[in-house]
């Protein structure tokens, strides 16, 4: 029982009327935890009580700790009937119970109720005092740290890189028990948010004493999904790397380890060998290890069995080789969970996934998956399962000493900036059909023609131009079935989806000449009648890889005249797109330098063919394929299949100028960051009126729809150019009816609803940064400089047009701020000894800002306001700006619903003020944590749902991100003792930027 | 989703597959959707939008919920306008259209609608926290730049003075509040915006009415506006507190800002903390004693000699100095009857009511029947208060001052220069650098409402 929480309820204000009659509130607190519960005195009679309670203890297990959140719930008093809730709030503590994050939770936390949202505020103390628990059949794991960043975090260095780490916990949906018939809306809300809130804290915990069972201390790049199955169950699982990291402590970096620990990989022993692996020639020893580099220690081998890593984002060196992506998905039909203690099927499922993708990687002649995920699309009885990841092989030494800067190279063959391109399979023995030539860069090893992945770009990779965000749509119709026959239809259709869209994806990489793919993320999600497969992913140019070859156009019957004439002014068209889009991504490789070798591969490959039939093959022997001075792709016109994809090449809308867009990290190409930084998120739902469409209306109709979005966010963004929509992270869904009707529902529509809703952030960037003067707070700094951003752009961007509404704006908000100024000052001046009153003052006005009227200049203000800004981005870092502290993992889940649809705006209205309230108190937990920041944030899940006809909506939210303190590079030196690791660690963070 | 867009263009441009990206100098390239295998038009723009655009929506698709959320809310500062005067969304994405926001960014006008709708649905969520703007600060549902902040506040509460000038006065109540559609009718201003504004002056006056201590003051620490704007709403509170009648057809070539000014007068002067600033004074009404202790100054009238000595030295000073002085010498007692008959009737709320109107009828008008310039006026008046103080017998000159009291403040004064300049019709060159600073608050009440006749 090593552990005493205490809390204490400090104060609250803007508390909601809760008695028509006095308009004011009798309200008091409880406390809960477990199964405690410490209840406030009432404050009567006042909207912005003062409860200043003691501090409550809670005696309790470890194990609690990290499972329980604090619960909170504000009650207005009623001495005739039942106490009416006011909302909760649940503060999840695990941040307490590491030593390295946050010590103490203190704040404002939004009052949260499932039905109104937030009503008011109240101010909460909380601290952990942890006793030491030695003993080693412990249940708990207080202590390991959880980053869902998926790099190595920055004030961190890896000394050892343990591996995979999974768990999943299954339980009933209280949505959908017996007792949810007889209880009300906000009751069954609420045990759903506790049971998911307790869930989660479970699953961290479990997955916490697996990363100790293996010795790690940390586990980077944790992802947490839930999957709500509905009447079967739910199913919260979780994946991650387990790592050990040590924290950086200025100097301590260059003197540690080269010869820390480290184990040859091609022994699958726990031995911990101490020799020096750097002399092993790595590409050697990978020949012969490729299935069992895999670094077991002391643990059960089951822990290791997968050499996954959900990281994106490396320490240079650490990735030697890149095979390709690799993705496995299952078609599952769910049944009921009978014993959510042993949840061995899902388990058995995943496990089944798990080993085909080791098995692609393994034919990719790799020994390891990278970037690797795991997503779930749920339509009724009807699971898809998929996992997708980079085969790549690691160098070895990072699996025991992983020390960043030891790193000696002079054994190697690979140059870092083109070493990751090579491939690792064996040439003559190719698992897939490829064109390989000799590196651009070193011209000592062979590279594909082009490259798949789904981490991020290396930081050390050698690019050519910008990158740019690539989209593949696709829309398939699907017979409307039941149980096995429908799970049968989707897996047969499957295939060709990701045939389809791999095919987009490699014509518009064309189309943009370029030669490799980033970040790819291929969605694929099941509706009742449709399946929608949405792939993204960032192009770039890597200069180590060949030049694309241009697009094709071939006829299959080419007699007709205007027929020909007509296939010509399209391939002119695509030829002009070529040439534009190069300029546009500044695209300029050196001109073709002569192969030293001749390719191995035979001419044969020469022309490659996406649709080849085996007639069309002959004629395109004699068409002439050069197009400039590399093999053309060729496309025929007359497959309609391949008119659409023309389209589809075709109707992509350039992006405006000033903007740039990825889906990665960081922006290929662009290195001018400033720290501007906008998040945002986009939600739309359509619905389909007429379902009957074909196939290819479909498309059409769901590439416009995703056209529209980035349309619509330029247009919005408009007045931020130049800038760089990062992490652009699109997610579609089509809710079938089942969810749609919730089951105090009754459904009236049939129609199938698209639903996408992208995360995204935005990043400003100019060429100049000034900082303003001195002497200004920090919200002041932060917006007067994305000012300056604006008026510098427009010098350096002719092209940009600054749009007028931006000056103007940056006017008057000049004015505004000298007119605040003018009117502080004589708030301070005016009337200073005119303190009289106070007693008397105090009844008859409204707010509560009178009482002390010395009091009210500073106070009433909106810039002395106490509110500290929090910043919200889905990067792992913040550019310019250096993170001294990570200060523990937010992962809240929240349910929201209402029975006055039309009253709160509609579903729009509805959903705007949730998702708002979720980004609030989002922030009000990473601000009581003593944070100014949120990274790697995301929206893992967003499930609405709704009935208009009966003026209801639900929708729930689950966001996740690391909570830190951040500095700007430029107060550095103004605030030293804030910053634990000095100058000399930011080698680090600077490497990926 | 998909729209077709038959457009009514002087020029129609029939155009081969994928050719969509014409660019003529004079048109702009507006939308281009297709339904595969059809013959499609392609849709060409003039800038000039208002002409046309006749939308014919063949939706298949139709958006069932749009969103955008912002971890610091994004406001657009121009649509924030078209907000606050209480346009529709398709009224609003008609005017940005006009304005030439599809020239930017590519857009088409399904995206400025659902920029709009969504800048709107934002506006109308933070209403909420605009009545009560020292919570804009504190609260944390919205992360608003604290620039923005002050422009959402200082937006919300500006009103055209046009719609203020009909309010004026008048109760603020659910009465007042019911005849707004004639007014929004006279005015050209929408309901909505009425509303709002309406809604903003009664929230105002709720706050302000009861609390002590400086006007102008107490509504900026309430509701975190400029001073300018706060001095506006301290006229606005003081005449609904008053009820000054100010509706009646001789007023009316009286602007809003002409009322505001004698607002600022009454209350410097009249109300209890014009004479001890140091004390809890209420701002908002006009002191009782004081306007009984008007009456006493009745003596100036009733007493023959007196007021025979007080033209003597009103005469005196004048002579020569203003053309009208026959006929100042002829109605001197009439005149000085009037003011001072005025000044004794105002024990009497309908009579205070009443002071702009009685003012104009008792005062102003027979001056401008004699066709006094506004300089002859001020220079009377400064003269008629002077006079008084000679007056041996005279022993209510605290009064006096009070109610003609001499003032030193001259910040009053360009506002009534601005005036002078901007109205005169009684004198067609007046010059200014005569007229003499404003003297009392009579005169500049008389004075200034002469010239704005």
């Amino acid at each position: 029982m090593p552990g005493k929480l205490k809390a204490k309820i400090v104060a609250g204000r803007h508390l909601p009327v809760m008695d028509r009659a006095s308009d004011l509130t009798d309200a008091f607190v409880e406390v809960k935890f477990g199964n405690t519960t410490f209840k406030t005195d009432v404050y009567p009679k006042s909207l912005n009580p003062q409860w200043n309670s003691e501090w409550f203890k809670f005696e309790v297990d470890d194990e609690d700790l990290q499972d329980e959140p604090l619960q909170i719930t504000v009650l207005d008093h009623d001495t005739y009937s039942a106490n009416d809730a006011i909302g909760k709030v649940y503060i999840d503590i695990d941040p307490l119970l590491s030593s390295e994050a946050a010590t103490v939770i203190s704040g404002w936390f939004p009052i949260y109720d499932t039905i109104h949202g937030i009503r008011g505020e109240i101010n909460v103390l909380v601290k952990v005092d942890l006793f030491n628990d030695l003993n080693r059949f412990r249940q708990s794991s207080c202590g390991v740290k959880f980053f869902c960043t998926t790099s190595i975090p920055r004030c961190y260095r890896a000394a050892l890189v343990h591996g995979f780490v999974e768990e999943l916990v299954v339980n009933e949906d209280p949505e959908y028990q017996w007792i949810d018939r007889i209880r009300t809306p906000r009751a069954s809300n609420e045990a759903r948010q506790r049971l998911i809130s307790l869930m989660s804290g479970e699953l961290q915990r479990k997955i916490g004493l697996k990363v100790l069972e293996m010795g790690g201390n940390a586990v980077v790049g944790y992802l947490q999904c839930f999957d709500l199955e509905g009447e079967s169950g739910l199913v919260v699982r979780a994946i991650g790397t387990a790592c050990t990291l040590d924290k950086l402590i200025p100097g301590s970096e260059i003197k540690e380890s080269p010869l820390a620990h480290g184990c040859r990989s091609s022994h699958n022993s726990p031995v911990h060998s101490a020799c020096s692996s750097q002399r092993l020639s790595h590409s050697q020893n990978f020949s012969v290890s490729v299935p069992t580099l895999v670094f077991t220690e002391g643990g059960s081998p089951r822990i290791c069995e997968f050499p996954f890593f959900t990281l994106t984002c490396f320490p240079p060196g650490f990735l030697v080789h890149i095979g390709g992506v690799v993705s496995a998905r299952s078609v599952k039909l769910l049944d009921r969970i009978h014993n959510p203690d042993e949840p061995e099927t899902r388990d058995a499922w995943w496990e089944e996934i798990r080993q085909e993708i080791k098995s692609h990687a393994k034919a990719l002649g790799c020994h390891a998956v990278v970037g690797y995920s795991e997503s779930t699309t749920i339509c009724e009885e009807v699971c898809i399962l998929s996992a997708s990841g980079t085969a790549a092989m690691l160098n070895p030494r990072f699996m025991r000493e992983g020390s960043v800067c030891v790193y000696s190279r002079f054994d190697d063959a690979s140059p870092p900036s083109c070493g990751f391109c090579h491939i690792p399979y064996d040439e003559f023995n190719m698992p897939f059909p490829a064109q390989l030539t000799y590196c651009y860069h070193c011209r000592r090893q062979k590279v594909p023609d082009v490259l798949f992945t789904t981490i991020d770009l290396p930081a050390e990779a050698a690019v050519t131009g910008k990158g740019c965000l690539i989209q593949a749509r696709l829309c398939r119709t699907k017979k409307k079935a039941q149980g096995e026959v429908n799970a049968t239809a989707i897996s047969n259709l499957l295939p060709f989806m990701e045939y389809e869209l791999h095919t987009q994806l490699m014509n518009k990489l064309k189309l943009r000449c370029m030669n490799a793919l980033f970040g790819l993320r291929i969605q694929i999600s099941v509706g009742e009648n449709m399946l929608l497969g949405l792939a993204s992913a960032t192009g770039v140019y890597l200069s180590a890889l060949p030049a694309p070859g241009g697009i094709q156009i071939a006829g299959k019957t080419p007699s007709d005249l205007s027929y020909d004439q007509h296939i010509s002014t399209m391939q002119k068209r695509i030829n002009d797109t070529i040439a534009m889009n190069k300029e546009l991504y500044n695209i300029h490789p050196p001109e073709c330098i002569e192969e030293v070798v001749g390719s191995p591969i035979p001419d044969r490959q020469r022309s490659r063919l996406f649709r080849s039939t085996s007639e069309s093959s002959d004629e395109l022997s004699e068409l002439d394929l050069s197009h400039g001075k590399k093999d053309a792709f060729v496309l025929e016109i007359d497959d309609t299949d391949a008119v659409e994809d023309i389209q589809s090449l075709l109707t992509d809308a350039p992006m405006p100028a000033g903007f740039y867009s990825c889906n990665t990290e960081v922006m290929p190409g662009i290195y001018n960051w400033t720290s501007g930084l906008q998040m945002f998120t986009s939600v739309r739902v359509y619905r389909l009126n007429n379902a009957n469409l074909t196939n290819q209306g479909l498309n059409k109709i769901f590439t416009d729809l995703c056209e529209n979005l980035l349309k619509s966010l330029y247009f919005k963004l408009r007045s931020m150019i130049p800038c760089c929509l990062c992490h652009l992270n699109f997610t579609v869904a089509v809710p079938e009816e089942e969810l749609i009707q919730v089951r105090r529902h009754t459904p009236k529509n049939t129609s199938p609803i698209l639903f996408i809703f992208p995360i995204n952030i935005l990043i400003k960037l100019c060429v100049f940064v000034c900082f303003p003067g001195s002497g200004e707070n920090e919200e002041q700094l932060q917006f007067s400089m994305e000012l300056c951003g604006e008026s510098t752009s427009s010098n350096n961007q002719p092209t940009a047009k600054p749009s007028v509404s931006s000056v103007d704006y940056g006017s008057f908000a000049d004015r505004c701020s000298t007119w605040l100024e003018l009117l502080r000052l004589k708030a301070h001046t005016i009337r200073r000894g005119s303190v009289k009153t106070t007693s008397s003052s105090e009844r008859c006005s409204p707010l509560p800002e009178v009482r002390s009227r010395s009091l009210r200049s500073t106070r009433s203000l909106p810039c002395g306001a106490p509110v500290t800004v929090v910043k919200m981005t889905p990067l792992s870092f913040l550019p310019r700006t250096r993170i001294v502290k990570y200060l523990g993992i937010i992962n809240m889940f929240f349910i929201r619903e209402t029975t006055s649809l039309r009253e709160e705006g509609g579903v729009s209205g509805f959903l705007h003020s949730f998702i708002a309230e979720v980004f609030a108190m989002v922030r009000a937990h990473v601000a009581a944590l003593g944070g100014n920041a949120v990274v790697s944030y995301s929206m893992k899940e967003c499930v609405f749902m709704e009935n208009p006809n009966k003026n209801q909506a639900q929708c729930l939210i689950n966001v996740s991100g690391d909570a830190v303190i951040f500095v700007r590079e430029s107060d550095q030196e103004a605030i030293p003792p804030l910053i634990t690791c000095g100058q000399t660690s930011t080698t680090g963070a600077d490497g990926t930027t | 989703m998909q729209i077709r867009y038959a457009v009514f263009t002087p020029i129609l441009c029939r155009t081969q597959r994928f050719n969509c990206a014409i660019n003529n100098t004079r048109l702009q390239m507006l939308f281009t959707q297709t339904v595969p295998g059809a013959i499609y038009l392609l849709a060409t723009v003039s800038p000039r939008l208002d002409r046309y655009i006749t939308l014919v929506k063949a939706y298949k698709m139709s958006m069932e919920l749009d969103v955008f959320v912002g971890n610091t809310t994004i406001m657009d500062m121009e649509v924030y306008q078209l907000w606050l005067d209480g346009l529709t969304v398709s009224d609003a994405v008609k005017v940005r259209m006009d304005e030439g926001a599809l020239l930017e960014c590519e857009a088409n006008p399904e995206v400025l609608t659902s920029d709009t709708m969504d800048q709107f649905r934002t506006f109308q969520m933070c209403e909420r926290l605009l009545h009560s703007p020292t919570k804009l600060g504190s609260q944390l549902l919205y992360q608003i730049p604290a620039q923005n902040q002050i422009i959402l506040i200082e937006r919300y509460y500006e009103f055209d003075s046009v719609f203020a000038r009909e309010v004026l006065g008048k109760k603020l109540s659910k009465g007042t509040k019911k005849d707004l559609d004639d007014i929004s009718c006279k005015t050209g201003i929408t309901l909505k915006s009425c509303r709002r504004q309406f809604d903003n002056f009664k929230r105002v006056f709720k706050v302000v009415e009861e609390l002590k201590g400086p006007l102008v003051e107490n509504i900026q620490r309430h509701f975190l506006l400029s001073d300018t704007l706060a001095r506006d709403y301290a006229a606005i509170v003081f005449f609904a507190n008053s009820r000054f009648e100010t509706g009646k057809r001789k007023l009316q070539y009286l602007s809003f800002q002409d009322f505001a000014f004698c607002a600022g007068q009454l209350i410097s002067y009249w109300t209890i903390g014009a004479m001890d600033s140091m004390m809890e004074d209420m701002d908002v009404d006009l002191e009782k004693e004081f306007l009984n202790e008007l009456k006493d100054l009745k003596v100036l009238v009733n007493d023959k000699d007196m007021m025979d000595q007080h033209k003597i030295l009103v005469c005196a000073a004048l002579r020569g100095k203003i053309k009208v002085y026959k006929l100042m010498e002829v109605n001197f007692k009439n005149l000085s009857r009037a003011l001072v008959n005025l000044a004794s009737k105002l024990t009497h709320t309908k009579d205070v009511r009443d002071l702009f109107i009685d003012l104009v009828e008792k005062f102003i008008e027979p001056c401008r029947y004699d066709r006094w310039t506004v300089a002859e006026i001020t220079l009377f008046l400064t003269h008629y208060t002077n006079a008084a103080h000679c007056l041996g017998t005279f022993r209510h000159q605290m009064i006096w001052d009070r109610y003609m009291g001499v003032i030193k403040s001259s910040q009053c004064s360009p506002l009534l220069h601005l005036s002078l300049i901007k109205v005169n019709y009684l004198s067609p060159t007046p010059s200014i650098s005569s007229v003499s600073p404003p003297v009392n608050i009579l005169n500049e009440l008389n004075t200034f409402l002469i010239c704005k006749l």
